[in-house]
């Protein structure tokens, strides 16, 4: 590769890692509710997209500060989560996969269609209190909402991980995504952690949607950010919350050099499809992912 | 003292499996209940922890008790809170989650730190090779372990009546033994309660106290443990076969005592 210049390069780095913690985030939703549920949520996008338009409802409509937002789309998507989880899901279970699969993706296309209804078809923004004049560290130059929402899912991830490690809500949340019957005879009650699973990932999807939102703005293509997910949980693994952070960050760093790099050779475009073909590759070779379980074998 | 009277169990609304059970545990006793494969006493246990209802089973008839409260109707969690806590056969550990944390996941129904702290403790003083390996996940603990675990994590939940489910299958003697030991001197030392599924009756009915025999979802005999290890027939029906290599059922014996209905 001729002249190539590493300030270059480590930005593409630095963007990819800020990014790609970003998408961890909105896959840690998908994530958890694989987990505890074993439901697999194809509106996991939508949801993210809900929670956008919730939070820019709320501060730009109603002329609310940003911090009302965010709090409307967190109480707006814990609600929503339940109610779907209790009206949608729940009838659903024990019943084979498909069946979850298919009520998820026409929960999507509802959650798409109730969004034009309530929210209109105009693009919207978030705003926080984020400044706008690049930030420079080093030889690096970073829009500063990236950084922000770098932060701001570290924290979550780190706070999740704790919570699932360490708490005693965590432990049985695991008991229960581990065996289902077996935690219903210790006396957990299954179908609680199964609504704690979902308004858990309403969470992350409205603080996936407040960010991504303030840094793409707010309309229907706000659930693109879901179709990241896949790739990111392929890789990682669909039950892992450490492989939801290492997927992401690869799929941020992947499409951040795949656009500084091969973009300019086939005119742009290869960003929005390299994480899906490392995907396509990960499925081939080691599908449970990186950081995916393997049923433990004994001897 | 843990009661069933006169319960009837259904499968999927039509396969009907027990036939009106009643049996009893006394407080601070062993209580064994033996059978053949098939003969519905996992069903039983089931029955009293409530967890037909994630099988689509259901109690049809009769009552189960705990202390003068009625059980049937309750859900598992609330069954575990009332003081019962099963423990399935086949060593189901959480497979994923590390000795210790099975540990905290049956004191899960608790909210007393200090009390659960000390029972951990006691826990690992019964059990010092799950100390030793309370950090790796459970799934990697040897069969003897894990069926120590699941005693242990059971044990955690501070139950007044435990239902264990054939504890001895697929364990080696020695462990068997080790096991059983340990179950005599949780009876002894701390008066806890317990009905014990076993097809090895010869072991069960060595550290029971008192015994039921079980067959096509009907109890067929029962009597103190020291009556039936004498019961040739037990002997007879443990080995599965007459002298003429003929399959035995308990209802074709002449001197086949009836049992006395419980409580009529
Ligand atoms: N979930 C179920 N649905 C239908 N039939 C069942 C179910 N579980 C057990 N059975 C039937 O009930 C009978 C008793 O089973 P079980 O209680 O497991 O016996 P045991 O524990 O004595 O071997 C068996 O004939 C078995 O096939
Ligand atoms: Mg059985």
């Amino acid at each position: 590769m001729p002249d190539v210049s590493w300030r270059f390069v480590s930005i593409l780095l630095a963007n990819g890692v800020l990014v790609g913690s970003m998408y961890a985030l909105v896959a840690l939703g998908f994530v958890l509710i694989y987990k505890a549920t074993d439901a697999i949520n194809f509106a996991q996008g939508e949801f993210v997209m809900f929670g956008g338009f919730l939070a820019a409802a709320t501060a730009d409509m109603a002329g609310l500060p940003w911090w009302a937002g965010v709090l409307a789309a967190i109480c707006g998507m814990i609600a929503l989560a339940f109610c779907l989880e209790r009206v949608v899901l729940r009838p659903l279970l024990g019943r084979p996969i498909i069946a979850v699969i298919m009520a998820t993706i026409g929960l999507a296309s509802v959650l798409r269609g109730t969004a034009v209804l309530a929210f209109g078809t105009g693009v919207q923004s978030i705003s926080l209190p984020v400044g706008s004049s690049p930030f420079h560290l080093g030889p690096l130059v970073l829009p500063p909402i990236e950084i922000v929402g770098a932060g701001v899912s570290l924290v979550f991830l780190a706070a999740f991980a704790w919570f699932f490690l360490k708490s005693r809500l965590g432990v049985a949340m695991r008991a229960v995504a581990d065996s289902q019957q077996v935690a219903m005879a210790m006396g957990i009650n299954v179908r609680r952690y199964f609504a704690l699973a979902w308004a858990l990932g309403g969470v992350v999807s409205a603080l996936g949607g407040v960010l991504w939102g303030a840094m793409l703005a707010v309309d229907n293509q706000l659930a693109l950010v879901g179709l990241k997910v896949f790739p990111v949980i392929i890789l990682g693994g669909l039950d892992s919350i450490l492989g939801a952070v290492v997927g992401g960050l690869v799929v941020g760093v992947a499409e951040n050099l795949s656009a500084g790099f091969l973009d300019p050779l086939v005119g742009g475009g290869t960003k929005d499809f390299v994480p899906f073909v490392l995907m396509i590759a990960v499925l081939m070779v080691r599908p449970e992912g990186m950081f995916g379980r393997r049923r433990i074998e004994r001897v | 003292m843990l009661s069933l009277n006169n319960i009837e169990v259904v499968y999927d609304g039509v396969i009907l499996v027990l036939r009106g059970v009643s049996l009893a545990a006394e407080e601070g006793r062993i209580t064994t209940l033996l059978g053949a494969n098939g003969a519905g006493k996992t069903t039983t246990l089931k029955a009293i922890s409530g967890l037909l209802q994630a099988e689509r089973g259901e109690v049809t008839k009769g009552r189960v008790e705990l202390d003068g409260e009625r059980l049937d109707r309750l859900l598992p969690h609330e069954i575990v809170r009332r003081g019962v806590c099963q423990v399935f056969e086949g060593r189901r550990v959480f497979e994923n989650l590390t000795a210790e944390e099975n540990l905290q996941a049956g004191a899960h129904t608790r909210r007393d730190r200090g009390g659960i702290r000390e029972d951990l403790e006691r826990v690992y003083e019964t059990f010092p090779a799950l100390r030793e390996r309370r950090r790796q996940p459970a799934g990697y603990l040897s069969g003897g372990e894990q069926q120590m675990l699941v005693i242990g994590r059971a044990l955690m939940a501070a139950p007044k009546v435990m239902l264990l489910d054939e504890p001895s299958l697929g364990l080696a003697p020695l462990l068997v033994e080790e096991i059983f030991r340990i179950l005599q001197r949780l009876r002894d030392e701390r008066g806890l309660t317990m009905l014990l599924v076993e097809q090895n009756a010869a072991l069960a009915l060595d550290i029971a106290d008192y015994g039921y025999v079980m067959e096509s979802g009907r109890i067929v005999l029962d009597g103190p443990a020291s009556a039936l290890r004498q019961n040739s027939d037990i002997k007879e029906f443990y080995l599965g076969l007459n002298e003429a290599g003929a399959r035995k059922s308990y209802r074709d014996l002449k001197h086949y005592k009836r049992r006395k209905r419980w409580l009529s």
